[in-house]
């Protein structure tokens, strides 16, 4: 055929054929307006006709911080260490645990909510979970804002706070942050891929979410659990968000040493997830429809 | 056709189904997929399948929804894809527009596409019209600043200003359906896909989006590909078609060639009744029609009796009183006619409490132009749809006298025949 000396004009060409990471930088980039209106609609609508519309974001860490400090602390006398309140110490658990678990269940089913718009529109299909991970972000601001609430009160208003203090190594923190969300839309983008054609993931992740914070260090010190289980503390001390919430506690309240180690492994592992789920997730995007 | 004008191009394009529940002996399948891969062979899956024949139940559990589709598209021009239901139309725009890839094949491309298959996706019933208009003009691929700077003429074309910061949940669907098409309307892709969209909304909005749609294909020499049902927008619209039949491409050429072929085939197919497609709990059915005219079956005469006679099957015995059965005559542009109902003429009292097996609507002179109409039929059972046929059957109406002198109508001039009077003075 003599079209081979006009090949290069075409623009793009659709074909079956499917790189391991198709990531178009460049197009999701054209499409950042579209990111920024998810964000945009999940944050206002998710509170529309409610009451007490975004009151809700300081309500259910604080409500839940209550409980554990009640059950955990004061009636299961798990320590917290000396001069760190067990509120500040679940609320700070809590509130980091809150934005992984919300990344993680949001983006999980990426593809089955969206399936109705996802079938009739293309756009780069990685702006969805990202949207997710942005406006979590946002929420966890708001409740990153009520745990310095709670933290200047217990310091400035009680003497029960003597020894929690913010350490140098905060500067790590938003990268911490990062850590946390990279990690959730790892999980969630390979969840949300498998689901398409396996439901049974679904049921996996709604209390599997659940029982993943009882492994995670939630409400207790990896230290303590080392102390009472030492038969199944590498089952909580591998888990990388044990590691980030151990290192948000250090790094906000100085509760433990830092270990640089911890941070490079939770890293890693988060890093190494993401770029699963990216692949998995791309590889789903392009078929998806046909087996949701 | 010049190589440098042409702005898409699809080779060779196929794409395979899986039939049934995607479920049980899924992963058996994957399993044995990855197997033949991991040892560097064909997947096995790919040689079985069958053609897309929707009426006929296959061997496999596999189907080629589209088979070696190949065509090209020139810059400017608007081409209508034509064919059956399940012919594989939308399959094929759901490649072109990226939601789902090609088994075998590639489709090369000198533009943008940007796809409308169905308007409105995206919309949060939440938020205001104006926040939607922004949302799902993002989904469809346009930046804030380029629907900023639309946004009034979208408003305007959509003629919603009076709601546009109201909750789209408090909209009528109309309305909905309205502002949705003119954000789409506002696209400014090189290559627009358009599935179905004329299909909603009022007499009026449909003639404006028929006009913007002519804008946008002539005035902006954008290239659009169009797939409807609707042969009156085919043919307003398209410079070209293409018809699609069994996931094949059956013909291309001039956009009234291809439509009449389309009809021609549509009309082979629909002797039997049996195998149609039907809504309805089928409590009572249709199981054949008779049209009549005196001396001759099937075909109707302009100006003599006709008579469309169905028989029914009843076999939980239902009675005269608890039936309607509506009709509806289009011509085959899919432009509605009449509509005849046995909810608008009372029944015979007598009649009333017999068990139904036949229903006949007579007519006593037959006043429409000659030439080929399509009916859709609608029989209800107490209050429930029981059968209902889009395109149930067609009959032909042949020449013939209706009005005394031997001039006629026009068959271009007006498709109703009137009786009427004249008076002079």
């Amino acid at each position: 055929m003599e079209s081979k000396h006009i090949k290069s004009d075409w623009l793009y060409t659709i074909s079956p054929k499917k790189k391991l990471i198709n990531l178009n930088f460049k197009e999701i980039w054209r499409y950042r307006d579209l990111l920024f209106l998810f964000v945009k609609r999940d944050i206002i609508t998710q509170y529309k006709q409610t009451i007490l519309g975004p009151l809700w974001y300081f309500i259910q860490p604080l409500f839940t911080s209550v409980i554990f400090t009640l059950i955990f602390n004061n009636l299961a006398a798990i320590p917290t260490g000396n001069g760190i309140p067990s509120f500040l110490f679940n609320l700070a658990g809590i509130t980091s645990w809150n934005y992984f678990s919300s990344c993680l269940t949001g983006t999980s089913d990426t593809f089955k909510v969206n399936q109705g718009i996802f079938g009739k529109v293309y756009f780069p299909r990685v702006i969805t979970p990202l949207s997710i991970v942005f406006s979590n972000l946002i929420k966890f601001g708001i409740q990153l804002l009520v745990f310095i609430s709670f933290y200047i009160y217990f310091v400035f208003f009680t003497d029960t706070a003597s020894n929690a203090l913010p350490q140098i190594t905060i500067i790590l923190l938003p990268i911490l942050i990062l850590f946390m969300g990279l990690l959730g839309l790892g999980l969630g983008m390979i969840i949300s891929s498998m689901t398409t054609k396996y439901r049974d993931l679904t049921f996996l992740v709604g209390f599997g979410v659940q029982l993943l914070m009882y492994g995670s260090a939630v409400m207790y010190p990896l230290s303590y659990f080392k102390e009472k289980l030492p038969e199944y503390s590498w089952l909580v001390a591998y888990n990388p968000m044990t590691t980030i919430i151990e290192l948000f506690r250090q790094m906000t309240l100085g509760v433990g040493s830092f270990a640089f180690n911890n941070f490079i492994y939770a890293g890693v592992i988060s890093v190494i997830l993401f770029l699963i789920g990216l692949v998995i997730f791309n590889k789903t995007e392009k078929s998806f429809i046909d087996t949701v | 056709m010049e190589e440098k004008d042409i702005i898409l191009k699809a080779e060779h394009i196929s794409k395979q189904y899986r039939l049934g529940l995607v479920g049980t002996g899924t992963i058996s399948h994957d399993l044995n997929r990855w197997w033949h891969k991991v040892r560097g062979k064909a997947d096995p899956y790919l040689k079985v399948g069958e053609s897309n024949d929707r009426s006929t139940k296959g061997q496999s559990e596999y189907v080629w929804a589209l088979q070696d589709i190949n065509f090209e598209v020139k810059r400017g021009e608007v081409l209508g894809i034509i064919g059956k239901n399940g012919a594989g139309k939308s399959t094929l725009l759901k490649i072109l527009s990226k939601v789902t890839g090609p088994t075998t094949g590639e489709i090369k491309t000198k533009g943008r596409i940007a796809s409308l298959l169905e308007v409105g996706t995206g919309f949060h019933g939440e938020m205001t019209g104006r926040e939607n208009v922004y949302l799902n003009g993002a989904i469809l691929g346009m930046t804030k600043k380029e629907i900023s700077s639309k946004i009034d003429e979208i408003i305007e074309f959509s003629g919603c200003q009076r709601y546009i910061d109201t909750p789209v949940k408090r909209y009528s669907s109309g309305m909905t359906v309205r502002l949705a098409f003119a954000v789409a309307a506002f696209l400014e892709p090189e290559i627009l896909v358009i599935d179905e969209v004329l299909a909603v909304g009022d007499a009026e909005f449909q003639k404006k989006a028929i006009g913007k749609m002519q804008d946008i294909s002539r005035g902006d020499g954008r290239t659009v590909l169009f797939v409807s049902h609707n042969m009156s927008a085919i043919k307003n619209l398209c410079t070209r078609a293409i018809l699609v039949e069994k996931g094949r491409i059956r013909s291309t050429g001039s956009v009234d060639n291809i439509i009449n072929l389309y009809l021609s085939q549509m009309r082979k197919e629909k002797e039997d009744f049996e195998s149609l497609e039907r809504k309805g709990n089928g409590v009572i059915k249709i199981t054949s029609v008779k049209t009549k005219s005196i001396g001759n079956d099937f075909h109707g005469t302009v100006g003599l009796p006709f008579s469309i006679s169905f028989d029914i099957s009843n076999n939980t015995n239902v009675k005269v009183c608890d039936v309607r059965l509506d009709i509806r005559i289009d011509d085959s542009l899919g432009q509605k006619y009449a509509w005849l109902s046995t909810s608008v003429i009372p029944f015979d009292v007598k009649s009333k409490n017999n068990v139904v097996k036949t229903i006949s609507f007579e007519l006593e002179k037959l006043n429409l132009q000659k030439g080929i109409y399509y009916v859709t039929t609608y029989l209800e059972c107490k209050g429930e749809v029981s059968d209902w046929i889009q395109n149930a059957f067609d009959f032909e109406i042949l020449d013939g006298k209706y009005y005394e002198s031997d001039a006629k109508v026009p068959n271009n001039q007006g498709k109703i025949l009137l009786d009427y009077s004249i008076k002079h003075s």
